[in-house]
C-alpha cells in the first residue's frame, strides 16, 4: 500500500512549510510511526511521523524546501509498488469544504446510526449523554442537534477523515461528525482544520507592541528624525503566527478576569518533601497549578468548555497548555488527561514537553487540542498578569511568582507564601461565579495541597 | 470507426478470428443453418462451411466436453452457449475439466476455448433464464470471464479471448445485442483481458457497474449532477482477472465507492470489489462501500415484479446519495 507524506498544518495560520531534513533516505525501510522528517513551521520546529509501513521510496521535497500546506513532500510504499501516479500527482492542498455544503447547523438530524430503518421513529433509542454535554443556546435549530459526547469511548470517524486529522494534527474527539450517524468525515475534519486558530498562550514574558496611539490632533505632527537609532527586525515564523493570531482572540472573544491570591506554605513545604525523595520527578509550581487546574475542571465542567457559535462543548477530558517560552516567541504543549494523571507523571511529561519545545521537536498531534492553558511567569518575579485565551479554549489561568509577604494568622502579623492566580473567560461560554467558584476549588487545591495526590 | 450492433461486432470479431485462425471454428446448438438463436453467427456457416460451424444436438455437457478435447488437441474452439443458463449442464465440463486440465497435466494441455453466450436478466425470461451466471464462473482459478458492455468492447474483447491460451468464459446479453455503437474495423484491434474502462469521469463517488447496470448508472449519474453530485463510472469489462487498479485509482481519487450489480448480492461480485477496496484502500474511505444489488429472490416473471427484483434507478440513486451523504 500507498502512504502519501504530506505537509502537515500545525496551525490555522500555517500556510507553508519548511522542510530541515529528513531523517531517513530513500529507500530505508520504515515502520509506522517512526520520525521520518523535521519540518519547521510558522509555530516551531515538529518532527514527521510515518503514518504507514514499507520503504521511504521517494522524496519530493528535500531540505529547505519551502511546501504548502497538504501537499505530497514523500511517498512511502511497498518496494516493487508501482508509485509513479502518486508521484506525479501530487494532491491538491486540503480545500475548504464543498461549495455545495450545507453549514453545519442547518443539516438536518442525523438518524442515529444502530436503528434500523424499518422501525417507527417512536420506536428507536438513542442514549443521551448523562452530563450536560450540549447547553442548548437558543432555538430548536440548536436543541435538536445532540452534540457528539466527545468524551466516551471511540469517535466515529471515516478512515480518511482519521488519516488527514493525523496528518494536520486534529484532534479527532474535538471534530463535531455531520456525517449518518454522527460520523466525522472528511469534510468535518477540513472545516475544524479552517477554523480559528488556536493560538498561543498569554502575553508571556513579551512587552507588548502598542498601535501608534496617535491623538486625533493630526495638525501636530511631528516630523520625521531619520537620526532616530532605531532596527526593523525581521519577523521570524513564530512572532508572524502569533501576530495573527492573538487579534483572532481578543478581539472577537469576550474577555473577563477573575483573580484570587493563595497561600502557598504548605504547598512549597509539600513540594521540598516531594522533591527531596530519592528518584522522583522535580515537581514545580506549574505542575501542582496544572493538577490542581485539572482536578477543578472536572468539577467545574462549565469552565472546561468552548463556546461553539449554536452551541457550548463541555469537554469531559482536562487537556491543558501549558504555556513555554522560547527566545522567539512561545508555544503551548498540550499536556493530555491531566485530571487523570498523578503528580508525578505530570511532572515528568511537562518537563519532556518543555525540552521538546525549546528544542523544536514537538509532534504535530502535541500542538493541538488542549481544552484550558496553564501560563506562569512565576520565574520572571510577576506577581500578577491576565493571559490572552486560546480559542477554540475557553480559559486560560495565569500564574504569578510565589512572594512572600505579611500576612494576619489569628491576629498576628506573620511572613506567608502568597500566588495570584488570574482567570481569563469566555463570557460566551461562562460567567463570573462559575470562573469564581473554579477558581476557589483551585485553591482550595494548593492550599491542602495533599488533595493533588490521593 | 464504422457503427454497428453489438450483434454485428460480435459476428465481425468472430468472422475476423476464423479468416485469421484456421484453427478457430465454432459449435453449439443452431449456430449453422439457423444462424444462431440471437444471429450472432449468421453468415458464417455460409463463409466456412460446416466443418468450422458445427451444428450440435441438444445437449450442453457432450459439446462443451467436444470443445475442450479439440482445445487439449490444439483446436481454438468457440462454443455457444444458447443462453448461459444452459452452461449448468456443462458445469463440471468447464469447472473440473476446462478450468483445470493445464493444471492437472503438469502444463501439458492449455484449453484455449471461449464459451460464449447471452446472460443476464432480460426481459420475462423468468427465474430459470434470467441469471447473472457470472458468478459461477469467477469464483474457480483457472477461468477467466469477461462481461462486455458495448459494441467496441464486445469486438475487441473476444478477439482477445479467442486468442488466450486459456479458457475465457465470454457472457453477453440479451438486452444489448441490438444496442449500436462505434467499432473499429481495423482487424487487428483487441481490448486486452483484465483491463478496466472509465466510462464517466467524476470527482465525488465511484460507481462500478457492467452491461445494462453500467447504462442505467450512467443515466443515473446525469441525474445526480443536477444535484450537484459527480460520479464516476467505472466498467471492469472483465471480471477474472480483475483490473483493481483502475477501481482503487478512482476510489482513491472520489474517496467513496459504489458497487452494483443485477444478480443477487450475497457473495456477489459486489461482495468481492467491496472486500477488494476496503483491503487496498481503507485509508482513503470516507464512507463504507456501499452495493445495490438484485434482490435475493428468484427472477420473477411478473413484470411489475421483475422490475422490483433489478436494480432500478431510483435504488442505484438512493445508494450513491447514501455514501455522498
Amino acid at each position: 500500500m500507498i502512504t502519501k507524506v504530506l505537509m502537515p498544518k500545525l496551525s490555522e495560520a500555517m500556510e507553508t512549510g519548511k522542510v530541515i531534513k529528513w531523517l531517513k533516505r530513500e529507500g530505508e525501510a520504515i515502520k509506522g510511526g517512526d520520525v521520518i522528517a523535521e519540518i519547521e513551521t510558522d509555530k516551531a520546529n515538529v518532527e514527521i511521523e510515518a503514518f504507514g509501513s514499507g520503504v521511504l521510496r521517494k522524496i519530493l521535497a528535500g531540505p529547505g524546501a519551502q511546501v504548502p500546506v497538504g501537499e505530497l513532500i514523500g511517498v512511502i510504499a511497498d518496494p516493487k509498488e508501482d508509485i509513479s501516479a502518486v508521484a506525479s500527482q501530487p494532491p491538491a492542498a486540503p480545500a475548504a469544504s464543498k461549495p455545495g455544503a450545507v453549514p453545519v447547523s442547518d443539516r438536518p438530524t442525523p438518524p442515529p446510526a444502530e436503528a434500523p430503518p424499518a422501525l417507527p421513529e417512536q420506536e428507536t433509542y438513542r442514549s443521551e449523554p448523562a452530563t450536560t454535554s450540549v447547553v442548548p443556546m437558543t432555538g430548536a435549530g440548536a436543541a435538536a442537534r445532540p452534540a457528539p459526547a466527545p468524551a466516551a469511548g471511540r469517535v466515529k470517524a471515516s478512515p480518511l477523515a482519521r488519516k488527514i486529522a493525523g496528518q494536520a494534527g486534529v484532534d479527532l474527539r474535538l471534530v463535531e461528525g455531520t456525517g449518518p450517524g454522527g460520523r466525522v468525515v472528511r469534510r468535518d475534519v477540513e472545516a475544524a482544520m479552517a477554523a480559528p486558530a488556536p493560538a498561543p498562550a498569554a502575553a508571556a514574558g513579551l512587552p507588548t507592541e502598542r498601535p501608534p496611539a496617535r491623538p486625533a490632533a493630526a495638525a501636530f505632527t511631528i516630523p520625521p528624525r531619520p537620526e532616530a537609532p532605531h532596527e526593523d527586525m525581521a519577523l521570524t515564523p513564530m512572532r508572524a503566527a502569533i501576530a495573527r493570531a492573538m487579534p483572532l482572540s481578543k478581539g472577537p472573544v469576550p474577555h473577563f478576569y477573575v483573580t484570587a491570591e493563595v497561600a502557598m506554605d504548605r504547598a512549597s513545604r509539600l513540594r521540598e518533601e516531594l522533591n527531596a525523595l530519592d528518584g522522583q520527578p522535580r515537581v514545580t509550581v506549574t505542575d501542582m497549578v496544572v493538577k490542581a487546574s485539572a482536578l477543578a475542571l472536572r468539577r467545574h465542567p462549565g469552565v472546561n468548555a468552548s463556546f461553539q457559535g449554536q452551541a457550548i462543548r463541555v469537554h469531559h477530558h482536562a487537556h491543558i497548555g501549558i504555556a513555554v517560552a522560547l527566545p522567539q516567541g512561545l508555544i503551548t504543549p498540550v499536556l493530555r488527561d491531566a485530571d487523570v494523571k498523578p503528580l508525578g507523571r505530570i511532572a515528568e511529561e511537562t518537563r519532556d514537553l518543555a525540552e521538546r519545545s525549546r528544542a523544536g521537536r514537538l509532534r504535530a498531534q502535541e500542538m493541538s487540542g488542549a481544552t484550558f492553558s496553564v501560563s506562569n511567569l512565576g520565574m520572571f518575579d510577576v506577581e500578577e498578569f491576565s493571559a490572552i485565551i486560546n480559542p477554540p479554549e475557553g480559559a486560560i489561568l495565569a500564574v504569578g511568582s510565589v512572594l512572600e509577604k505579611p500576612v494576619v494568622e489569628g491576629g498576628q502579623v506573620a511572613v506567608g507564601r502568597r500566588m495570584k492566580l488570574t482567570i481569563s473567560c469566555d463570557h460566551r461560554a461562562m460567567d463570573g461565579a462559575m470562573a469564581a467558584r473554579f477558581l476557589q476549588d483551585v485553591k482550595r487545591l494548593l492550599e491542602e495541597p495533599l488533595r493533588l495526590l490521593v | 470507426m464504422a457503427t454497428m450492433t453489438y450483434r454485428e461486432a460480435l459476428n465481425l470479431a468472430l468472422r475476423e478470428e476464423m479468416r485469421r485462425d484456421p484453427r478457430v471454428f465454432i459449435l453449439g446448438e443452431e449456430v449453422g443453418l439457423y444462424e444462431g438463436a440471437y444471429k450472432v453467427t449468421q453468415g458464417l456457416l455460409k463463409e466456412f462451411g460446416p466443418e468450422r460451424v458445427v451444428d450440435t444436438p441438444i445437449c450442453e455437457s457432450g459439446f462443451t466436453g467436444v470443445g475442450i478435447g479439440a482445445a487439449m488437441l490444439g483446436l481454438r474452439p468457440v462454443v455457444e452457449m444458447m443462453t448461459f443458463n444452459f452452461s449448468i449442464l456443462a458445469l463440471d465440463q468447464i469447472v473440473n475439466s476446462a478450468a483445470k486440465m493445464l493444471y492437472m497435466s503438469g502444463g501439458q494441455f492449455p484449453v484455449p476455448i471461449v464459451i460464449r453466450g447471452p446472460g443476464g436478466p432480460a426481459a420475462q425470461l423468468a427465474a430459470q433464464h434470467s441469471q447473472s451466471m457470472e458468478v459461477y464462473f469467477y469464483h474457480v482459478p483457472g477461468l477467466k470471464v469477461v462481461r462486455p458492455s458495448t459494441p467496441a468492447d464486445a469486438k475487441g474483447l473476444l478477439k482477445s479471448a479467442i486468442r488466450d491460451d486459456n479458457p475465457v468464459i465470454f457472457i453477453e446479453s440479451e438486452t444489448l445485442y441490438a444496442v449500436k455503437g462505434e467499432v473499429p474495423e481495423d482487424p487487428d484491434f483487441t481490448i486486452p483481458l483484465g483491463q478496466a474502462v472509465v466510462r464517466r469521469e467524476g470527482t465525488d463517488v465511484t460507481v462500478v457497474a457492467y452491461m445494462s447496470m453500467m447504462y442505467r448508472a450512467l443515466e443515473v449519474a446525469e441525474e445526480l449532477a443536477q444535484e450537484g453530485i459527480s460520479v464516476e463510472i467505472v466498467d471492469p469489462r472483465t471480471l477474472r482477472p480483475m483490473d483493481q487498479e483502475t477501481i482503487l485509482g478512482s476510489v482513491r481519487k472520489t474517496h467513496r465507492a459504489v458497487v452494483i450489480e443485477s444478480g443477487a448480492g450475497f457473495a456477489g461480485m459486489g461482495s468481492e470489489i467491496a472486500a477488494e477496496i476496503q483491503e487496498e484502500a481503507f485509508d482513503d474511505l470516507d464512507a463504507p462501500v456501499e452495493r445495490v444489488t438484485g434482490e435475493n429472490a428468484p427472477m420473477p416473471y411478473a413484470r411489475n415484479l421483475e422490475l422490483l427484483k433489478t436494480p432500478s434507478k431510483a435504488k442505484i440513486a438512493a445508494g450513491i446519495r447514501k455514501v455522498c451523504a
